[in-house]
């Protein structure tokens, strides 16, 4: 590909993305208050993120097995505790030594 | 002056996990730009200016092809318009200081992952979210940078144990709300049974992931503001 044609690429690619971001957050103003709007608002974050993670964390890894047994001990860590390193860091070693267990079998 | 250092340190404290989760997830986006043919400083700049995993992932799907600039326009779009909606949420909870050119300049900034820490706050001032950027900006342009330099030296145990990094942060973030409202619960099972029909689904998993997201999220969404509609005060507390 030449330089023109990436860069071309990517004024459209970064562009589209900065504007529909930037836009809505700078051209909102006021405080709304429709209820039903705000308690959109409220759970969109959540569903975002649950919809990201199931079921795409499943094949996030080499195999299924470590990945379940990663988000297994993800959801047990945060059930007790809110730090997210501990828990990203817990999974990742979870995924790890599960890994290691399916190699010596 | 004192103040305003404090709070960005404060946002820079709370974007670790978000940068630490990210410094993986760029890392296999670095690999793959690299291994697609894609120069080294094409894939650092591509996470520099657009800081964004699905919809880079897509992108570069895209520029494999001669002159798609319509067809990358409306995948772009279409993946990415859950930042809209982020962006109007945060918008409500950002402090009297945050807006006009601040808001311009930092919503550049509105990933998924800082518009979930970011939403935690009570009150969003510039220098927190300024901060809470900070390091999720750099470990994107690092894992970048450090995956299409030494992709093939790791060992591919260790980078599939990272690649659960970004999953799990999603889960703490989930997970502990869920606790304390049942709801929720509800509404986010809601989201994962529709993201489940996508991905499985006959037809359905034609639809392109980044779509499908935002499909699962604002139909689980409006369900659960129809049916638990938050209280305003609830809300404000």
């Amino acid at each position: 590909m030449e330089t023109k044609e990436f860069l071309i690429y990517l004024l459209v690619m970064a562009g589209s993305t900065y504007l529909i971001r930037a836009i809505p957050f700078a051209a909102i103003r006021k405080k709304i208050k429709n209820t039903f709007i705000n308690s959109f608002l409220y759970y969109i974050p959540y569903t975002v993120l649950a919809a990201m993670t199931f079921p795409s964390a499943l094949y996030a890894t080499g195999n299924i097995i470590s990945a379940s047994v990663g988000l297994a001990a993800a959801i047990l860590v945060s059930l007790k505790n809110k730090n997210l390193t501990l828990v990203a860091v817990t999974a990742c070693v979870a995924v790890f030594l599960t890994e290691l267990l399916l190699q010596l079998l | 002056m004192n103040s305003i250092a404090n709070t960005y340190f404060r946002g820079v404290k709370a974007g670790i996990p978000i940068g630490l989760g990210y410094l993986s997830v760029s890392f296999s986006f670095g690999i793959m730009a690299v291994s697609m043919g894609f120069h080294l400083w094409q894939a650092v700049l591509i996470s520099m200016t657009t800081l964004t995993s699905a919809g880079q992932l897509s992108g570069i799907h895209t520029m494999m092809f001669p002159a798609q600039y319509a067809e990358m326009l409306i995948s772009q779009m279409t993946i990415n318009v859950r930042y809209s909606f982020m962006s109007i949420a945060l918008s409500q909870k950002t402090d009297q200081k945050f807006k006009g050119i601040w808001r311009l300049l930092l919503g550049f900034f509105m990933t998924d992952e800082i518009f979930a820490v970011a939403s935690t706050e009570k009150n969003v001032t510039r220098s927190f979210f300024l901060g809470l950027s900070t390091t999720p900006y750099f470990g994107w342009a690092l894992g970048t940078l450090l995956g299409a330099l030494l992709g093939n030296i790791l060992p591919t145990m260790l980078m599939n144990a990272l690649c659960i990094a970004i999953y799990a942060m999603f889960v703490a973030i989930i997970v502990p709300q869920t606790k304390e409202e049942k709801p929720l619960l509800l509404i986010v099972g809601i989201s994962i049974l529709l993201s489940s029909a996508f991905t499985y689904l006959p037809y359905l998993k034609e639809v392109s992931a980044g779509l499908a997201i935002s499909i699962c999220a604002i139909a689980a969404a409006v369900f659960g503001a129809v049916f638990f509609p938050k209280k305003q005060d609830e809300e404000d507390a």
